[in-house]
């Protein structure tokens, strides 16, 4: 896994390597040509050796319900009407691989969460501590702790497949060629011939989402109606890492220090100046002075 | 039973919970501040890395709550700000300069020692709500998400001012010679008392006569 270069790592405030420039990567979804198999969830599991539990039927097709530790992908189903005509929206879920991802922005352990130079986001379990960080962070509502351990969990992008020139196990897999993997250039290439041809056969307001909001994506979707996003099971039209947490991850944190070391200094040249305050227990308690040594002290 | 410059200030039980509610206080905060800012995450190995600082973090803080809401009722009668405590509050500057002969008679707590205390009632409720709210893997998931996230926010900022709030408190038992004896043995210099509590000092001393 460490073959790629890492270029960001969380909580580490000084620079990292950045001098070999490995081309960007994308998954590019094509959500029009997607029939809803779940070969790319089987693939998935079969890849990275997961197996979730054998859930319930809650009346949709989604199945698992939800993401999980060892559901790293899902189906999600949506139908709705447009023009007067009912749609079946089938969008494959994820990790979206933000080019500024929200969860390692969040994530307070060193090393944990780092995005390789091709773009891929991904969790180091070993050195997860089980905070939930990530999960405030993320714009997509995709990572998700373990029970078993208490790690965070979330698609790979197949990093270790990525690393040694394959294709995430879900593109392999996909039986319509709904899922597309390249560089990221290619992808967007491929994705406007899509868009064109979407237009033509009426889809006015296809379109690719590249959420600009956390940088842009390293997994894209081609869009019926990229105007509407959250008609495919509530995708965020304009994701961005919430305002809190930029709050609470960003300038308030080295200003946070700062204070407590203005406090520190403060309170050691006032004792420099000032001394320390003493009352002498003198015999006779009337006759008990005041003492502070120091240039304004009142030496009796 | 006290040595006759001696006067008794704080009973064992309360220089007890006093200091059970400062030895939980260090250990969350050395925890919490792992967990703050990258260049402290080296505090996580005090604990024993990062994830037993995650684990035990809360249940510490939690027990300092504990601790601290029963020294809080103990004191709490003894902290009501008054009219000279205002004035206090406005002599800011003599204060930090020692000028004491300018200030008004302080009672058995002056107007910084009471603020501090409501700033830290006020500090350890938020932080007590706020930490619960985004503690895993328990009770997080059953709060919003945007609920979750103000949540941290708010634990980080009355984690601050209540850290920033105990320096100050650190410093001042320090800088007053003869408060620090006072929280450890129990017993304050009458001098001690006399200039720096004088109508806490005034209090205690009819109350034996009587």
């Amino acid at each position: 896994m460490t073959m790629l270069d890492i270029q960001r790592r969380s909580a580490t405030t000084t620079e990292a390597p950045q001098v070999r420039h490995l081309p960007k990567i994308a998954k590019l979804i094509d959500v029009s040509t997607c029939i809803g198999c779940k070969a790319c969830q089987v693939a998935c599991m079969e890849w990275n050796d997961l197996r979730d539990e054998v859930g319930k039927n809650v009346g949709v097709y989604d199945n698992p319900a939800d993401l999980s530790d060892q559901s790293w992908t899902l189906m999600r189903f949506s139908e709705t009407e447009q023009n007067g005509k009912l749609e079946w929206l089938i969008r494959k879920d994820g990790c979206m691989h933000c080019a500024d991802p929200g969860c390692l922005k969040a994530c307070p352990s060193p090393g944990a969460i780092i995005q390789y130079s091709n773009g891929i986001v991904d969790f180091q379990q070993d050195q997860c501590i089980g905070c939930g960080y990530c999960i405030q962070g993320c714009p997509f509502n995709i990572p998700r702790i373990s029970k078993k351990d208490n790690k965070a969990y979330k698609c790979s992008l197949c990093s270790d497949r990525v690393a040694v020139g394959q294709a995430p196990a879900c593109v392999k897999t996909c039986p319509t060629g709904a899922i597309h993997f390249g560089t990221k250039e290619d992808m967007q290439d491929y994705a406007e011939e899509r868009i064109t041809d979407l237009k033509a056969r009426g889809y006015q307001n296809a379109g690719l989402y590249d959420p600009q909001g956390v940088g842009g994506t390293h997994v894209m979707y081609v869009l019926q109606h990229a105007d509407q996003p959250e008609l495919y099971a509530n995708l965020p039209a304009n994701p961005k890492i919430a305002a809190t947490v930029s709050l609470w991850k960003g300038i308030t944190k080295p200003l946070g220090l700062a204070g407590f070391g203005l406090i520190a200094l403060g309170a050691f040249f006032h004792f420099i100046k000032r001394g320390r305050k003493e009352v002498h227990e003198d015999e006779d308690d009337q006759l008990a002075i005041v003492r502070q040594s120091g240039s304004n002290g009142r030496d009796a | 039973m006290s040595q006759p410059n001696e006067i008794e200030r704080y009973t064992a039980s309360q220089r007890s919970n006093h200091w059970m509610v400062a030895i939980l206080f260090i250990l969350a905060a050395l925890s919490g501040l792992a967990l703050f800012h990258p260049a402290l995450f080296w505090l996580s190995n005090l604990f024993g890395g990062g994830a037993w600082t995650r684990i035990l973090h809360p249940f510490l803080g939690v027990a300092m709550f504990l601790f601290f809401l029963i020294l809080a009722l103990r004191f709490w009668k003894h902290n009501h700000l008054t009219k000279n405590d205002r004035k206090w509050l406005g002599q800011i500057g003599d204060v930090i300069a020692g000028n004491d002969d300018k200030l008004p008679p302080v009672g058995r707590y002056n107007a910084g020692q009471k603020l501090l205390f409501w700033v830290m009632i006020l500090c350890m409720l938020a932080l007590l709500v706020t930490g619960v709210m985004f503690w895993r893997p328990w009770f997080a998931a059953s709060f919003s998400i945007d609920l979750v996230r103000l949540a941290a926010l708010i634990h980080a900022f009355a984690a601050w001012v209540l850290i920033a709030g105990i320096m100050v408190h650190i410093y001042a038992a320090f800088w007053v010679k003869g408060t620090m004896r006072g929280m450890l043995t129990g017993k304050v210099g009458r001098a001690w008392a006399r200039h720096h509590h004088p109508e806490w000092y005034q209090e205690v001393t009819e109350e034996k006569r009587s």
